[in-house]
Formats: structure tokens, C-alpha cells, sequence
């Protein structure tokens, strides 16, 4: 029976790895570690998951010092020399174990007006948006996100500049900004534009390698660039 | 700043980016054409004195730089010293103006005099 | 909250732009002086060609390389950049990188032989 040597962040901000032995098995995820060690090792532990399929984004953690999904990392792909170590989300509070607190990730989302504004009711008919139209593909691209976390705790913008909207709500924005039926667009470029906005973006693309849908924020986010720089010329910001 | 200062400087930095990409390729062709055989005063002010395009040239590049520098360190001052606000734009400025001065004092002694 | 180290750093797209970063704060620091020294001529010949003469010296001839060198990579990195913001692009980005670096390599060589 072989054996995988873990290290699990304990505590909150202030806190330390602490080591399990966890059998290893044949298909075996980091996800399935992390509950062998709540159920058979130390009932105490504080995780997050849900789908546990690939599909929710719940269970996002640090793994080996990369953020990932770990009901998608197979043990096989990550642990070197049967090693592994498990610790929080980065870049968003701790609040016990390997348990974040989402809050100030979803308040960015709201910050860089990643909300959608309509100007028609159910009085009215439908739009009507062709498949191929280019905005429509442009959005198509980003619109997959699920708000796991992953890019927000891979930018070092995140953490070099504590404002910084980040890579998944500036993709949403830029959604919304391709969006022909969408009416904020002028409040959204301003709310996405300044110091935090989507000049911060330095084109690291920690986001484009991490994200678990395959997005590419960093494409969202240079093309919001383009629109702010076409509305600053043009005076409509 | 706001969106519409910060879209601005992007703007700035991108366009003063492509003038110096074009004026980076030319000038370190003609350094690394001059260098062949070594270098003298003589042989690079005897081509260069009086020398009117190589005048205009090299004032853009000069000028193209002193605003492309000092932008691109404004991010880096933020980001890895924690220095933003006013003090830091002035600074900048004040930078910029140092390059434009000792850079146009530069292309002066370079090119300026009678054919 | 934790924060990254160099195992999430591991990629190709970081390595660009630090070294876009890096060459840009050196290449900054050094045109100051690169315009000091091209107003000594203005002293005259004599002053030019002594300085030249220091020029001459294999350490300086290593920092002038260096220098060729930063500019080059710099400018690679800054093609790399416009290309993303203002090309669509999906997946070839990686090899944006690994083209601007070869560029950087190919007019550091250049340099280098004719120094």
C-alpha cells in the first residue's frame, strides 16, 4: 500500500501545515485526500465541495503552490516523490483550514459592474442576436465562468495591488460590454477603467493558465482596454 | 486617476511604444553598422553634424522615450514600492522632463553645428 | 491571505513579462546616463575620443552588450504585448513568447559580433 505524505494548512491566517498519511490509491484525487483525512483522520478539518464532478468550482484549493481544482487534480498529475500540500485559495481571507472567505471576490464582481442591465420588459419582443455575430462570439468566450476563484488567486496583480478588480470580474464585464442588449456600458467602462481597473492588468496571464473552463481573462481584459481607450478618445467615458 | 486619465496613458504608452519600436530597430542597426572597424569621434561627428533627418529622427526618439519610461515606471512604482498618488505622477514628471533636457541636449551636441 | 510563490510563477507568460519588466526599469535607469555621456560631445572631439577610448575597455564593451541586449528583449516583450492587446489571438500566444525571445537572442548575437 503505497502512501502519500500531505501537508494541510490548519488555522486561519495565522496557522501551520500539518502532516497526514493518506493511502494511495489507483484514480485518486486531491479532493478524495482531503476527505479520507476529514472522515478517517481529523474530523476538525474545514473544506469546501460540492459536484465533486469538475463543474461547480467549489472545491478550488492550493495545491503543490497552484491554485486548482481538486476534484479535477489527479494525485498522479501533482504529487512529486509522494508529496502533497493542500492549502487555502489564495489571495482571499482565511477563515478556518482550507476554507475562504468568497466575499471580497464577489464584491469586485459587483464593484466592476459585472451585473446585466436591459432596457427592454416582458412587454417587449426578444432581441435578436445572430450566433455568429462577432460581439455575440466574443462573449460566447467568456461567458463560461462559474466565479470559482482560480484566476483571482493565480494574478499577482491581486496581491501587488489590493484594489484590483481581478481576472473573472473583468472578463464578466467585458461579457457585458459585448453585449448588445445590454445598456450600462458607459457606467461599466468607468467603473472598469482607473488605478484598479483593467489597466492593472500586466498581461501575466497566471488566469489564462489556470482557469479550469479554459477561459482566457486576459483576452477580456485587453479588450476592454480597446474600448476604453476608443470612448476616452472619442469623449463618450 | 480615473478610467478615462488611466485609458489616456495606456493610449500614450502604446503609441510612443510603436514609434520607439520602429526608431529602436533603425538605431541599433546604425550602431551595430557603425561599430564595425571601431569608433572615433571624428568618423561618427563627420557623419552626423549637420546631418538634418538624423536631427528630426533622433528628437522623436528622444521625446518618444522620455514619455514611454517614465509611464512604464509608474506601474512598477505602484506595484512593487507601494508608491501612488500625486507625489508619484510628479515625480514622474520631473523624470520626464530630465530625459527630454539631457536627451535633447544629447541629439544637440550630435547633430547641431554647420554641415 | 496567502499569497503566490514561485510555483505559480512557473509559467511562460510570467517569465515574459518579468523579463519585460526587469529590462525596462534597467533600460530606464541607464538612458539617463547613455544621454549624459553623448553630450560630452559637445565639449568637442577630443573629449569625445577620450571618451571613446574608455568605451574601449572590456567591461564597458560587456555593459554596452548588456545594455543591446535589454533593449532587445524589451522590444520583443513590447511586440508580445501589442500583439495580445490588439491581435485576436487564443492559442498562440505561447509561441508570441518563445518568438520574442529568439528575436532578443538574435540582435543580442548580432551585436555581440560586431562588437
Amino acid at each position: 500500500m503505497e502512501i502519500l505524505h500531505v501537508k494541510v494548512w490548519r488555522g486561519a491566517e495565522q496557522g501551520a501545515f500539518q502532516n497526514f498519511e493518506v493511502p494511495r490509491h489507483e484514480s485518486q484525487t486531491v479532493l478524495d485526500v482531503v476527505t479520507h483525512i476529514q472522515r478517517h483522520l481529523d474530523a476538525s478539518l474545514a473544506y469546501r465541495f460540492a459536484c465533486r464532478v469538475g463543474m461547480c468550482g467549489s472545491c478550488a484549493m492550493t495545491v503543490n503552490g497552484v491554485a486548482r481544482w481538486t476534484c479535477r487534480t489527479h494525485v498522479d498529475a501533482v504529487a512529486k516523490g509522494g508529496a502533497l500540500e493542500v492549502a487555502p485559495l489564495g489571495h482571499l481571507p482565511v477563515i478556518r483550514d482550507l476554507v475562504t472567505d468568497m466575499a471580497p471576490f464577489f464584491d469586485k464582481w459587483a464593484r466592476a459592474r459585472g451585473q446585466f442591465q436591459g432596457a427592454r420588459s416582458r412587454h417587449d419582443d426578444f432581441a435578436r442576436i445572430a450566433p455568429d455575430d462577432p460581439q455575440r462570439r466574443q462573449v460566447d468566450a467568456g461567458i463560461e465562468c462559474i466565479g470559482c476563484g482560480v484566476c483571482y488567486a493565480s494574478c499577482d496583480l491581486v496581491s501587488w495591488n489590493p484594489a484590483y478588480l481581478g481576472p473573472a470580474a473583468l472578463n464578466r464585464a467585458w461579457t457585458l460590454a459585448c453585449d448588445a442588449r445590454d445598456v450600462a456600458t458607459r457606467e461599466r467602462l468607468r467603473a472598469v477603467g482607473g488605478d484598479a481597473g483593467c489597466h492593472a492588468c500586466h498581461t501575466q496571464m497566471g488566469c489564462t493558465e489556470r482557469c479550469p473552463k479554459k477561459l482566457s481573462p486576459t483576452a477580456g481584459i485587453a479588450g476592454l482596454k480597446r474600448a476604453l481607450a476608443r470612448a476616452a478618445l472619442k469623449g463618450t467615458l | 486617476m480615473n478610467a478615462r486619465g488611466e485609458a489616456l496613458l495606456w493610449l500614450t504608452q502604446r503609441m510612443s511604444a510603436a514609434v520607439l519600436a520602429f526608431c529602436v530597430l533603425v538605431h541599433l542597426v546604425t550602431v551595430i553598422v557603425a561599430v564595425q572597424g571601431g569608433l572615433s569621434a571624428a568618423e561618427i561627428l563627420g557623419r552626423t553634424r549637420g546631418n538634418v533627418a538624423g536631427l528630426v529622427f533622433y528628437t522623436t526618439f528622444v521625446m518618444a522615450a522620455a514619455v514611454h519610461a517614465p509611464i512604464g515606471l509608474r506601474a512598477t512604482l505602484g506595484e512593487w514600492l507601494g508608491w501612488r498618488g500625486a507625489s508619484r505622477d510628479i515625480a514622474l514628471v520631473l523624470f520626464a522632463v530630465l530625459l527630454a533636457g539631457l536627451g535633447l541636449r544629447a541629439v544637440a551636441g550630435v547633430f547641431g553645428g554647420a554641415a | 491571505m496567502r499569497r503566490n510563490d514561485l510555483r505559480a510563477r512557473r509559467h511562460p507568460a510570467y517569465g515574459a513579462f518579468l523579463v519585460h519588466r526587469l529590462s525596462g526599469i534597467l533600460l530606464a535607469l541607464f538612458l539617463p546616463v547613455h544621454f549624459w555621456a553623448l553630450s560630452q560631445s559637445l565639449q568637442g572631439a577630443a573629449q569625445f575620443d577620450r571618451f571613446l577610448v574608455w568605451t574601449a575597455a572590456p567591461a564597458v564593451k560587456f555593459a554596452e552588450w548588456g545594455i543591446v541586449a535589454l533593449l532587445a528583449a524589451h522590444l520583443a516583450g513590447g511586440l508580445r504585448l501589442l500583439a495580445l492587446e490588439f491581435l485576436p489571438w487564443r492559442d498562440w500566444q505561447k509561441s508570441l513568447a518563445a518568438a520574442a525571445a529568439a528575436l532578443a537572442l538574435a540582435v543580442g548575437l548580432a551585436f555581440a559580433l560586431a562588437l
